[in-house]
């Protein structure tokens, strides 16, 4: 296996305040990491760190090798590698749901229209969103229209995705369908790096956890053991916490 | 926050709404029209302002002379919405390279705003052929219509930035997490948002516009817009009803217009109350 992302000595801040405190993490071709913690760990700041929404202070990022936080690199050609999807979907609410996919492979990546379109159409019927094409984001549920930012996202074939908190702003019947997704791509091999509170899928669906805390990483191992013998005494807190409130 | 016309809508209040709204709406006029003609000089005041005669030899040429104002206006309009696009996204350009572009759009915006129309139509529509530069124009009212130009586009610079801050800075990561440049961003997610926000206080400055065009009379007196029309109209026969022709000429533009704006206005606010995106 190849190495898709790797992080050494990721430091950044916010004015005064330090919200990663030196991150090493490594991601290897076709893996999936679940990144756990309590809001305001740095798991969203590390998530756009990794597709230079944010610009790290110090340490460095590579991804399939190259150094993105190099300087003089190219951003847009590595944010079309990387994808991210936000926890608030973000569509773009005065398109139609096929053109929200289509933009960037238009804009970006140059392919003709109707090659863009058709593309579109068949990505959005693959997960369950054919007749949705040509409606307006606000005529979707939440759950479809975080579908549709993943399958905006998937429409760059990215390298990696990088999914913040998707589940966190729906309703939770809405839940289900969105994890799903990330269920199957997780089968057909994408490379993801995810935050997320919904412990459940993180044991399913990742080959690693990372538990953050305060900017750094505590403790990282798979699933099973880091959910049913962690052995740092604050994840064993989190994870307690995270049963207590149910959500486990 | 400002009431919704619609609290007003006598639908809503059913027929002894209306009949209050009637009654205490004569009542009102009533009174206006009886304090105007009740005043010792009431005849005085209509056979000069509202005289029927010879409003009826002047107001045809000021209708006529109206359509130059009409020529102004549709004219100065596109050219304003586009300068004034890129004068507002210069404004919102981001890093230490672009500083010079928000500089000099900085400047222009506020020493526009800050000098009354009309002095920039004087300005410019004396000083300009004064300095008789070759291969300039030397009419007055084409560097009035610049100066209208200059000057609504420091309105309208502003009221698009207005629109582009307004958009949610999610919109711009999305739209850049997706590999698009910042004008690319800009172009495709930003300003078509930012426009749709903005129609409705667009639409009050096009309103003004319309209005200022008369302003060109002062600076040329060979284009004679409807406003000019009349007051040569109102000087030969002593009489200002020309000129009370003149505002009705204005009036059938901009009410409509008005009532247009506040449409959109309240179809906006209905949208925004419903959870829609505007």
């Amino acid at each position: 296996m190849s190495e898709a992302i790797r992080l050494e000595g990721v430091h950044k801040s916010f004015d005064e305040l330090e919200v990663l405190k030196g991150i090493d993490l490594t991601v290897e071709d076709h893996q999936v990491v679940c990144l756990i913690g309590a809001s305001g760990s740095g798991k969203s700041t590390l998530l756009r760190c990794i597709n230079l929404l944010e610009q790290v202070d110090e340490g460095r990022i590579w991804v399939h090798g190259e150094d993105i936080t190099a300087r003089g690199v190219d951003q847009n050609e590595i944010r079309r590698r990387v994808g991210i999807v936000f926890q608030s979907f973000n569509l773009f609410p005065h398109m139609t749901v096929r053109r929200n996919v289509s933009l960037a492979p238009i804009k970006v990546l140059k392919h003709a229209r109707s090659a863009a379109e058709a593309n579109a159409e068949d990505l959005l019927a693959r997960f369950g969103l054919a007749d949705k094409a040509a409606d307006y984001p606000d005529r979707l549920s939440g759950g479809q229209q975080q579908r549709v930012a993943i399958v905006r996202a998937l429409a760059m074939d990215p390298d990696v995705l990088l999914l913040d908190e998707i589940t966190s702003a729906l309703d939770p019947e809405l839940v289900a369908e969105v994890l799903d997704v990330i269920r199957e791509l997780a089968g057909q091999g994408m490379t993801m790096v995810i935050a997320t509170h919904e412990m459940h899928f993180a044991r399913d669906v990742s080959n690693r956890v990372c538990f953050l805390d305060g900017g750094r990483i505590l403790e990282e191992g798979p699933p099973d053991r880091m959910f049913s013998d962690p052995t740092n005494e604050r994840t064993k807190r989190f994870l307690d916490r995270i049963i207590a409130a149910g959500r486990m | 926050m400002t009431r919704s016309p619609r609290r007003f809508s006598l639908k809503e209040e059913g027929a002894k709404g209306v009949l209050i709204a009637t009654v205490s709406t004569l009542v009102v006029i009533g009174l206006i029209v009886y304090l105007a003609v009740s005043s010792p000089y009431w005849s005085e005041f209509k056979d000069q302002f509202l005289n029927r005669q010879v409003f009826a030899e002047s107001f045809p040429e000021i209708l006529r002379a109206f359509r130059r104002n009409i020529f102004y206006f549709l004219t100065a309009e596109p050219v304003i919405l586009a300068f004034a696009l890129l004068l507002a996204v210069m404004r919102s350009s981001r890093g230490p390279v672009f500083f010079p572009l928000r500089l000099l759009s900085t400047i222009y915006v506020d020493l526009f705003r800050g000098i009354p129309t009309v002095l920039v139509v004087f300005a410019l529509g004396f000083g300009v052929p004064a300095l008789r530069i070759p291969g300039l124009p030397v009419d007055g009212w084409f560097w009035g219509w610049i100066a209208l130009i200059l000057s609504y586009s420091a309105y309208v610079a502003e009221v698009y930035r207005a629109g582009i801050e307004s958009v949610h800075p999610s919109q711009t990561a999305a739209s850049r997490a997706l590999g698009l440049s910042r004008l690319q961003s800009l172009g495709s997610v930003v300003i078509p948002q930012a426009i749709r926000r903005v129609i409705p206080p667009l639409m009050n400055d096009f309103i003004s516009l319309q209005k200022d065009t008369a302003l060109i009379a002062f600076v040329s007196a060979f284009s004679v817009e409807a406003f000019l029309r009349a007051q040569r109209a109102s000087e030969a026969a002593f009489n200002f009803t020309p000129l009370v022709g003149a505002a009705i000429c204005f009036l059938i533009i901009t009410i409509p217009m008005t009532r247009f704006t506040d449409w959109l206005l309240e179809r906006q606010r209905r949208r925004r109350m419903a959870g829609g995106s505007v």
